[in-house]
């Protein structure tokens, strides 16, 4: 699987085509509006109380939405402007902000009952420019400290990303913790390869009071996976089919054949043998 | 979409930028009122959190002078409507926020304020 950190810087890669499509894939909503919901279930907020929080890599505002069915306020903040515009046609109800998270927030401290962030944070891990200032440590500090601060005491951060090593999870983690925080990485579906989900889930305040959540175990049961494999089906049955194809070499033989047998009138074979014949203009 | 609720959680972050730097000044604004749904218990949930002096002078920038000077006591049906119209029908479209203290502008086009910072303003 290509990771699309690796192609292209954030606000680069989710252009105007990709932004258009990231919102209108049915796939991908799904997918972003479970884990929406588990990000809000870990969050923990106290129950029909509507909160204001924080939605870091808001992008299309999907996950807004989100929010807003459950009666939640929120802000959201991306680096991507298309992602933004395709928001702001959608008429989420967020305020949104233009931003590059690996410079920190200005938020006033204690701004936000909570914050959720859905596949946003390993696009730190990149460092974009040689500049000190994009070195992914430096700007995962900046985050996490001015995150730190934008939060109420107590609360919690909920941020689902994909890691593509231990290491980063290691490297996000212990900096968090410098920055004054709690918590842990939950673990969803561990020994799912597509259904794997991690969630670094962080509190602020109350250290010894909050337990790390425990992650989902078993197999994700899903209509998804079997539509995926009726497609590879399909696919593999269309490939078969090209193979029949009646090529030169399958024409060279079957005439060599003929001759063998004494067949009279088989046509010579010449460099136009099992050409395509091209529309004439 | 800058409302005054999220105006009034905004300080700047440029480097070494940290004191008066609260609240942003707002700079040749076009707003447009939007209605909302009201929203007591949320509004009650928020009224802690609000700077009530940068609140009212950023309601009166906008030319929006329903709110008291001070924050009352007594919190009625009424002064909600009113904390709910400030808060969150008043949308600022195009303009600027400009920080007291280090002049960093953040300008506002369609309702999204740009808050990237240059290379040197980073901390």
């Amino acid at each position: 699987m290509s990771r699309p950190e690796l192609i292209a810087p954030p606000e680069i890669y989710y252009g105007d085509t990709e932004a258009k499509k990231y919102t209108q894939n049915s796939r991908i909503q799904q997918i972003q509006a479970e884990m929406t919901y588990r990000a809000l279930e870990l969050l923990n907020l106290p129950p029909d109380q509507p909160a204001f929080l924080l939605d870091i890599g808001c992008g299309s505002g999907l996950s807004g939405e989100i929010l807003e069915e459950q009666g939640h306020a929120w802000v959201g903040v991306d680096i991507a402007p298309s992602m933004l515009e395709v928001a702001l046609e959608r008429e989420v109800e967020g305020d949104l902000f233009l931003q590059d998270i690996g410079q920190g927030f200005g938020f006033r401290p204690g701004s936000f009952d909570g914050a959720i962030s859905i596949s946003v944070i390993q696009w730190l891990l990149n460092a974009e420019t040689s500049h000190p200032s994009s070195s992914p440590p430096r700007r995962l500090t900046r985050f996490f400290t001015t995150l730190h601060s934008a939060l109420r005491n107590p609360s919690r951060a909920v941020l689902q990303f994909y890691p593509s090593s231990d290491d980063q999870i290691q490297l996000i983690t212990s900096i968090a913790q410098k920055a004054g925080f709690g918590g842990g990485v939950v673990v969803d579906y561990p020994n799912s390869k597509k259904a794997k989900k991690v969630f670094l889930c962080l509190f602020v305040g109350n250290g010894g009071g909050q337990q790390v959540p425990k992650g989902l175990e078993g197999e994700e049961a899903g209509e998804r996976a079997k539509f995926e494999k009726r497609r590879e089906r399909e696919k593999r049955r269309k490939d078969s089919k090209k193979n029949n194809v009646k090529d030169r070499d399958w024409i060279l033989k079957k005439k060599d054949l003929y001759r063998r047998r004494g067949k009279e009138d088989v046509p010579r074979d010449s460099q136009y043998t099992g050409r395509k014949r091209r529309p004439a203009f | 979409m800058v409302r005054l609720i999220t105006h009034n959680l905004l300080a700047c972050h440029v480097k070494g930028c940290n004191t008066n730097n609260f609240p942003l000044q707002f700079q040749d604004v076009q707003i447009e009122l939007r209605e909302a749904d009201f929203n007591a218990d949320f509004l009650r949930g928020f009224l802690p959190k609000i700077e009530w002096n940068a609140l009212v002078d950023a309601a009166r920038q906008l030319g929006d002078t329903s709110l008291p000077q001070e924050q009352p006591t007594m919190i009625d049906d009424d002064f909600l409507k009113a904390l709910h119209h400030v808060l969150l029908e008043i949308h600022v479209e195009e303009g600027a926020m400009v920080c007291p203290n280090c002049k960093h502008v953040y300008p506002i086009a369609s309702g999204i304020p740009n808050m990237l910072l240059a290379e040197h303003e980073i901390g």
